[in-house]
This record gives C-alpha cells, sequence and structure tokens, in this order.
C-alpha cells in the first residue's frame, strides 16, 4: 500500500503553516466577512422585516444567523477553488517534476491536495461558527449537548463533501493551464455565478425562473442547505420566509454534492493523466 | 572499476534511433547509444542540442514518439513505472521548494518513493553527510547556497539507490571552485557503483568527468568515444599559423607525412599534426620561409574538447541556439 496522498497532505500542511501572512489572512477574511458585511447587513434587514406577522411556534432567527451559513460556504468556495494553485506553482517552479517522474500515481496529487483542503476548510468553518456565536449568530440554539455534536459533525460532513468537489476542479483546471493569471481569471468567473445564483445572502423563491433553476442544482446551495439544516434547525423563519427542511432534503443535496465530487474528480483524473510537465 | 570490467560490463541505457519532434521541430533526430554500467557518460552539446529532450524521454517525463529506449532494463514505454522506481534524478533547473528544510526535501523525495521509515531515515542521514550537509539539516532551502542546493539535488537523487542518476547540466550557474567540488561528488558517487548519465554544455566538464562522450548537436550524435580518444582523431598536437598567404602556405604544407589535416580558420589555418608538434614546427617554419611566405602568428598546442567539437560539428560553439526551442507544453 502507498500512502503516497499523506505525502502529498504533509507537504501542503507544512506549507500552510509556514506561509504565515497566507495563514493569517485565510483565517482573518472570513471572520472579517461576518463582522463587517454580517452586522451591517443584519441591521439593515432586521429592521426591515420586523412588520412580517410570524406564525406561531416557529423559530425566528436573524439575518446575521442566516447569512452566517452562507459566508461559511463563501469561504469553502474560495479555499477550494484557490487550493489548486499549489500544484501549478509546483508546475511551473519545476517541482512538479520531482513527483511526476515518481512512481507515485498520479491520482494521489489530486488525493493529498484535495484532503488539505478540506483540513484548510474545517478549520476555517469552525473559526466562523465560533466567532458567528461571539457576534450574536444563534447557530446550535436551542440544541442539547448531543444535538450540537451532531450539528458540527453535519456541518463539517458538508463542507468536507463541498470542498472536495472544488478542490478536484481547482486541481484540474491548474494542471492544464500555464499561469498563475490565467488561472485566478477563471476562478473568478467561477465564483461570480456559483455565489451568486445561491441562497447564501437571499432567499432564491423570488428569482425568475432560469436563474432559480440554476440555483437548486448549484452545490452552493446544496451545502448552505445542509449547514442550515445541522446548524439552525429543520424548521425556521429568516428574511420573512418559512424554511422547513426534511430529512430526504438533507440526504438529497448530500448526494448531490457527492455526485460534483465524483464528476470532479474524474475530470482531475483525465487531466493529470494528460499532462506533460518538463 | 578495472579497465576490462567497464569494456565488457553490461549495458543499463540502450538507445536505438530515438526521434522527438515539437511541433515539426525536430528536437531529437533518431540517436543511438549505449551506456555501460559503472561508467560516467555525458552527451555534450550546445543549449538547444536536444539534450534536454533526450533526458526527459529516458527518465518518463516526455512519451517516446519513434524509436526504442531502455533504463537498467525496461522499456521506457512498456514500463515506466519500473524505470522510475530504478533511477536517481536531478533536474537541470534548481527544483528545490524554497521552505522545506534540506530534511524535509529528502524526507519527502524517501516517501514518494514510499521508502520504508527506517531505512528512509537511515539513507537520509548517510546522505547528509555524503554531501556535507548534515549541519545544515533544519535550513530551508532558501537560505542554501547554490553549491549546497546542488549537493542536497545530488543527495536526493541518490536517495533510493539508484542504478542511474540523471544528471541534467549538473554545475550551470556555479562558481568555478564550486564546480571542482561537485565533480568530486559526482566521482565519489560513481566510485560506489552508480552509473552516472550526464549532460552538459561544459566541455572541461565533459572531460574531466566522463568515461565515454557523445557529442550532441542538432539533435543527432556527431561522434562518441572516450575524452582521449576524441582528441586524439584530431591528432597529437594542432599547430596554427597566419601567414600572408595562407592558401599558398598550405598547398606548400600539406604533404608533409607529419601533416595529418588541415582546417582553415577566419585569419589562418590549423594543421593536425601526427608526430610531437614541437619535431613539426621547425619543418614548417622552414618550409614556409623556403616557399617565401611570411609567418605572422604561430602557435602549438594539445587538442581541446573544443577543438574536437569545432571539427565535428564544423563550427564554433554556439551558447545560445538560433531560435528559440518550443518546450513541450509551453
Amino acid at each position: 500500500m502507498h500512502y503516497g496522498f499523506a505525502t502529498i497532505y504533509w507537504r501542503d500542511m507544512i506549507r500552510f503553516v509556514r506561509f504565515k501572512t497566507l495563514l493569517v489572512s485565510s483565517l482573518l477574511q472570513p471572520a472579517l466577512w461576518l463582522a463587517f458585511f454580517g452586522i451591517a447587513m443584519s441591521s439593515s434587514f432586521d429592521k426591515l422585516i420586523t412588520g412580517i406577522p410570524v406564525p406561531p411556534g416557529v423559530h425566528v432567527i436573524g439575518y446575521l444567523t442566516f447569512m452566517g451559513a452562507g459566508i461559511i460556504a463563501m469561504t469553502t468556495l474560495f479555499t477550494s477553488l484557490f487550493g489548486g494553485i499549489v500544484i501549478l506553482f509546483d508546475k511551473n517552479w519545476g517541482l512538479m517534476r520531482e513527483i511526476l517522474a515518481s512512481p507515485m500515481n498520479r491520482n494521489h496529487i489530486i488525493f493529498g491536495i484535495g484532503l488539505s483542503g478540506v483540513t484548510k476548510s474545517f478549520i476555517q468553518a469552525i473559526i466562523i461558527m465560533t466567532f458567528g456565536i461571539l457576534i450574536g449568530a444563534a447557530f446550535f440554539e436551542g440544541f442539547t449537548t448531543w444535538q450540537v455534536v451532531l450539528g458540527i459533525i453535519g456541518v463539517l460532513a458538508f463542507v468536507g463533501m463541498f470542498a472536495l468537489g472544488f478542490l478536484f476542479l481547482s486541481a484540474a483546471i491548474a494542471i492544464s493551464m500555464e499561469s498563475p493569471e490565467g488561472l485566478q481569471g477563471v476562478i473568478t468567473l467561477l465564483t461570480m455565478p456559483i455565489f451568486f445564483a445561491s441562497n447564501a445572502l437571499y432567499p432564491t423563491d423570488s428569482f425568475p425562473e432560469v436563474l432559480k433553476i440554476l440555483s437548486i442544482y448549484n452545490p452552493m446551495t446544496l451545502l448552505i442547505t445542509g449547514i442550515r439544516y445541522f446548524a439552525i434547525g429543520p424548521d425556521f423563519m429568516a428574511l420573512g420566509m418559512h424554511y422547513q427542511y426534511t430529512w430526504s432534503d438533507i440526504l438529497t443535496a448530500y448526494a448531490g454534492l457527492m455526485a460534483f465530487a465524483i464528476l470532479t474528480f474524474g475530470l482531475a483524473v483525465w487531466r493529470f493523466r494528460k499532462a506533460v510537465v518538463t | 572499476m578495472p579497465e576490462t570490467e567497464q569494456e565488457h560490463g553490461d549495458i543499463i541505457i540502450s538507445v536505438e534511433n530515438l526521434e522527438h519532434s515539437y511541433k515539426g521541430f525536430k528536437a531529437v533526430d533518431g540517436i543511438s547509444f549505449a551506456v555501460r554500467r559503472g561508467e560516467i557518460f555525458s552527451f555534450l552539446g550546445p543549449n538547444g542540442a536536444g539534450k534536454s529532450t533526450a533526458i526527459n524521454v529516458l527518465i518518463t517525463l516526455l512519451a517516446k514518439q519513434k524509436g526504442s529506449a531502455s533504463v537498467a532494463g525496461f522499456d521506457v514505454t512498456l514500463d515506466p513505472q519500473k524505470v522510475r522506481e530504478s533511477i536517481g534524478i536531478v533536474f537541470q533547473d534548481i527544483t528545490l521548494d524554497r521552505d522545506m528544510t534540506v530534511w524535509e526535501i529528502l524526507e519527502f523525495h524517501g516517501r514518494l518513493y514510499n521508502m520504508p521509515n527506517e531505512q528512509r531515515r537511515k539513507r537520509i542521514e548517510e546522505l547528509l553527510d555524503l554531501v556535507e550537509l548534515a549541519g545544515k539539516r533544519d535550513e530551508r532551502t532558501k537560505h542554501l547556497s547554490g553549491g549546497m542546493k546542488r549537493r542536497l539535488e545530488i543527495a536526493r537523487g541518490l536517495m533510493t539507490r539508484p542504478r542511474v542518476l540523471f544528471l541534467d547540466e549538473p554545475t550551470i550557474g556555479l562558481d568555478p571552485q564550486t564546480r571542482l567540488r561537485m565533480w568530486d561528488y559526482i566521482r565519489g558517487v560513481n566510485n560506489e557503483g552508480t552509473t552516472i548519465f550526464l549532460t552538459t554544455h561544459y566541455m572541461d566538464e565533459a572531460d574531466h568527468l566522463s568515461d565515454r562522450i557523445s557529442i550532441i548537436d542538432h539533435g543527432r550524435i556527431v561522434i562518441t568515444g572516450k575524452p582521449w580518444e576524441l582528441k586524439n582523431t584530431l591528432g597529437r598536437d594542432l599547430i596554427y599559423l597566419e601567414t600572408n598567404d595562407n592558401d599558398a602556405a598550405v598547398r606548400s604544407l600539406k604533404d608533409h607525412p607529419g601533416i595529418r589535416d588541415v582546417k582553415f580558420k577566419p585569419k589562418g589555418f590549423v594543421l593536425m599534426v601526427n608526430e610531437d608538434g614541437s619535431k613539426v614546427l621547425p619543418i614548417v617554419i622552414e618550409t614556409l620561409r623556403n616557399a617565401g611566405i611570411e609567418i605572422s602568428t604561430i602557435n602549438l598546442k594539445k587538442p581541446s574538447m573544443d577543438d574536437v567539437f569545432v571539427f565535428y560539428t564544423g563550427r564554433e560553439f554556439r551558447d545560445e541556439p538560433p531560435t528559440k526551442i518550443p518546450r513541450a507544453g509551453g
């Protein structure tokens, strides 16, 4: 048995902790989003919706809690899409030659990068949840201890699967590209529609039809559905909308993320097989 | 290693009619050669001659297009995995992660090749001693000097006890003193039994280090042989002359039995001499004086690798390729 992916993972984590500015900024950035955008938006949104009647017995959450789930998802999306950039750097600095000339199966590179990306996303998700609770987000409110534990596991399971999907995609793009600028361009192009055609910041119910369909199949929406289910609950009201999730909604969402990850893994395997690095 | 064993030792790299093109440009144009077990074999040629392309095919980074090539008994196309397990590589440019330590570089490499823990750790210590980097083990590679980086890369190439070590331009960019020390390391590694395949565009490097050399130019092997054999093909000595009538001078000298060949230069000509040049020199001077030809410059020397190169490629060594050579994938 060859644990090549563990070797790739080990090296990428060394790099993660050694680049101090990158480490700090990647941990600080989501907290800043929550602090500035979250507090600013929630203070105006919460005022706007105060007049909307609430059905009796429904759990009402503030905007900060609602978009907190979106910020976890957004951070995971950015981190994962940029996760493959190390492959491009390795390629351009000649370091990839050492790996590709070794007997190790190339799929280990994809797995190793995936695993280190997931680790980074886990750290970020936990920081956002902790920081969110500190500034007033109602994550896990009214949960029993073991519901909290289950909730955290659930959130991380969703974050992990989503991260894998986009890390594989990022790896596939990175091994095919020549310049970091090109990669940056492609990634920026991808993040816009994925982020805004999702339920991260607002409900998707009143979207125009085409956008609505897009948002339903958007992995980002699937992830946020999962996070809200596990961190807020199956039944809550936000922005005047009543949200209800069943177990089968959640399982379907997870299956969708898995399908996406399998698809992008296939894409990455194909691109790596084709890659010529001299 | 005794001479006879080298002469009859088995073949560890075998290449027949290898061809490789990039978008219609033939970087390697039908080369054949064999490297014997235990020798230091060099590809000597200018930048863009096709050396790196050939090496990239042998180390399985480039898919072979035409011809056949096997390394350590394994075909590069049919058994690339076995080839990879049998070789060590030092790439042309420094390929070290700047932010990893010396120890981590070797550890990472050992893990890539799936070496068992104990064996890996032991090998790292041995190699750190061999390349005299034990004191730098926790230093990040960006703080190492050029020579230290190269030594670390050689250590890395040796981690898995390869049967063949490929060195692509191992001393490029190093100062003369460091180059001499690198040669010592390379000889030391070879003395321990590792076959070495080297590419270089330094004449002196090929000359001093190799058991055998192939001169490669425009993707073709021009000649192969031991350094002294190659130099001997030019005769024992070279006499360079400039006169007031070079054509007449050559006419009067070329039938002399000691002179095997004449080569014209921009301002003068070179006589390739079979005998001791210092004995031929007075005769040359005498002959020209009798013919009424005035000598302005005269110079006697032993043939060098530069002379060999110029003779077999028909021109001076060019440092830069005339056109940019496209690399695979950009």
